[in-house]
């Protein structure tokens, strides 16, 4: 079973000082930080979120996705759709949101593992499914196809607490995604130390191997898919009430599966805390270089007139390859190791 | 609908499928030897178109014209990018690959909206609008020259891999790079070599797909997807298999564009290639590699 003492157990004392410093921090944010720092916050524990369910299926079981947008959107969509067509309220909306969004990645999987499609020809089948189901929505008039799907959101729905409808102030929806993020944190942590984990950690290093001394490998790479793409599911359905609108051309764009895997991958594909860890420092990153840019701008160190619409991913894309080129383990092991975060032997 | 009707968009599907089987040889050939997925296949192509573009504008040369300058200039990029930065992570696992050229990527794109900005921009050559009929086929000059232009091209490529000595020691790399270690050869300076041509590929197709379509730094995701759909259609690694899938991806565009509508035809695509990965996972001609 889950105990709270399980994250904690793995945290060396000075991993548990700065981890209820940083907790702290982050619980008091809405405090002091204004609706800039909500929302960057908020962004960032959402992608935190979907990047845990990705990296539960490269990091955990091995199966590369470059498709993941496809969860988050079906999980979207079908909330959205219900609780405009049959005022299904999203609290219970998220059954069959995930329900639609394991479906689709069990079909996936599936199709993918029976005809033993690996490695590159798995990702490309997951971006395949991304775009052909994008395409079909592009299509759909009752999912507003190519105009988008809108949710009605009133005045007063942005202010107060409503949990069953997710409509509310932005603090409400900080600590909520902050409360999934967690979540699946702690569901990730369960796992890895579960019979599951280890089968799914076998599979990952030698599949053959792990044939061979009698795991059911289809099984139990399904079991991974239909965990991760529940929880992109999930998060599907906070991205809809969150954002209001949805776009097949934006949620299910590639781009959205690429930003799914940047975080772990920064953080360390397979580790624990590196999903959250890797957003938490990718995403402030960028909005720090746009702030940069418009201070030289300010200063007149770029001349103000200039357009940089691309500077900033230019900047921060360039992040990322120094990080490949020399941090290919991850941020989050070599930052565990500086600072003796973790105690020796055990998960990070 | 009549028979013409339907022969025409056939033709046309074809020979834009020649263009996109050259775009596809170029992933292909990089895939093949040195087992990299180019996530900026498309990005690098749109190099070559803007190169065209700017050809076209600043000197008045035809697009087809600058396809050998194009090409030369992709060839040093590829060549550059792979001695000094893909060949430093060969030896991590496909997912952190996959990160570096999708930075890469990004780093391309976000570059060519600075330079160029986000509006579509094209070239307007003297026989734009020409054509020729055979029965009631009418066939568009431009899409002609283009879909020659690419014959040749990839014509010159498999002869490369085919004659030459170094064509020969960049094949000797794909079957066994141990080997190919062994008797001598400098793989890194033909890895270098593949890349290079592999973008020299793309760099040709960009200029020649120019002379059809306009131009902006966020068509490259599309042309990287189109890529991949073709060459797994094709088989991985298979440069012949690139052409052909080309040739049945354009048509099968251009079919679905007339009898359903333009906007679903890469769905077309989409679902053929979930059929090949499902059928026949090696693609149409590739070699079985599991």
């Amino acid at each position: 079973m889950i105990r709270p003492g399980d994250l904690v157990r793995p945290l060396s004392p000075a991993g548990v000082w700065l981890g209820a410093l940083v907790l702290l921090v982050l619980l008091l944010l809405p405090y002091w930080g204004g609706s800039y720092v909500m929302t960057v916050a908020t962004t960032v524990f959402y992608l935190a979120l979907v990047g845990q369910s990705w990296n539960l299926m490269l990091g955990f079981a091995g199966l590369l996705s470059i498709g993941h947008a496809l969860f988050v959107g079906i999980g979207a969509y079908t909330s959205a759709y219900l609780f405009t067509a049959i005022g299904l309220p999203p609290v219970i909306g998220v059954l069959p949101a995930i329900a639609l969004a394991v479906l689709m990645g069990l079909l996936m999987g599936y199709l993918g593992f029976r005809f033993a499609i690996g490695g590159v020809y798995f990702a490309l089948l997951t971006i395949a499914f991304a775009e052909l189901v994008r395409i079909v929505i592009d299509h759909v008039s009752w999912l507003g196809a190519t105009e988008g799907f809108f949710l009605q959101v009133s005045e007063a729905d942005r202010h107060g607490i409503d949990l069953v409808n997710l409509r509310g102030a932005p603090e409400m929806y900080y600590y909520l995604i902050m409360a999934l993020a967690l979540g699946a944190l702690v569901l990730c942590r369960y796992l890895l130390r579960s019979r599951l984990g280890y089968y799914w950690q076998a599979i990952r290093d030698d599949e053959s191997a792990a044939e061979a001394l009698g795991v059911d490998v289809l099984r139990y790479k399904m079991y991974a898919v239909a965990i991760s793409s529940g929880m992109a599911g999930v998060a599907g359905v906070f991205y809809a009430f969150y954002q209001n609108s949805l776009f097949p051309e934006i949620v299910f764009n590639i781009e959205r599966s690429i930003e799914a895997t940047l975080g772990s991958i920064v953080g360390g594909v397979g580790t624990l805390f590196g999903p959250i860890f890797g957003t938490f420092i990718l995403t402030p990153l960028g909005e720090i270089v746009t702030e940069a840019i418009d201070l030289l701008k300010h200063w007149h160190v770029i001349d103000p007139e200039t357009k940089l619409d691309g500077l900033k991913l230019l900047v921060w894309s360039f992040i990322v390859v120094l990080i490949v080129l020399f941090k290919p383990n991850g941020l989050w092991p070599w930052v565990c190791e500086k600072l003796r975060l973790i105690r020796p032997g055990e998960e990070r | 609908m009549d028979f013409w009707t339907l022969a025409n968009a056939v033709t046309s599907g074809l020979l834009i499928g020649l263009v996109y089987g050259l775009s596809a040889l170029g992933l292909s050939v990089i895939f093949g030897v040195i087992r990299i997925v180019n996530f900026a296949h498309g990005e690098i192509m749109v190099m070559g178109m803007f190169f065209a573009l700017l050809m076209f504008r600043w000197l008045g040369l035809d697009p087809l014209l600058s396809v050998p300058l194009a090409a030369a200039l992709l060839f040093a990029f590829g060549y550059v990018l792979q001695l000094f930065v893909v060949s430093r992570v060969s030896h991590l696992p496909e997912h952190m690959q996959f990160l570096l050229l999708a930075a890469i990527a990004i780093m391309i794109v976000s570059a060519l909206l600075m330079i160029f900005g986000p509006d579509a921009q094209g070239v307007q050559v003297g026989y734009a609008w020409d054509s020729f009929a055979v029965g009631e086929l009418l066939i568009d000059y431009p899409k002609m020259f283009a879909a020659i232009a690419s014959v040749i091209v990839a014509a010159l490529l498999l002869a490369f891999f085919k004659y030459t000595m170094t064509g020969k020691a960049i094949r000797a790399c794909a079957d066994n790079r141990t080997g190919a270690q062994v008797v001598g050869l400098n793989v890194g300076r033909l890895y270098a070599l593949t890349f290079g041509v592999g973008a020299a590929c793309l760099g040709a197709a960009g200029a020649i797909i120019l002379l059809l379509f306009e131009v902006h730094p966020y068509l490259a995701p599309g042309y990287t997807l189109l890529a991949f759909v073709i060459v797994i259609i094709g088989g991985l690694g298979s440069l012949f298999g690139a052409l052909v899938a080309g040739i049945l991806i354009g048509v099968s565009e251009a079919l679905a564009a007339l009898l359903f509508q333009p906007s679903m035809k890469s769905a077309f695509s989409f679902a053929l290639l979930i059929f090949v990965l499902l059928l026949r996972p090696q693609g149409l001609l590739g070699k079985a590699i599991r």
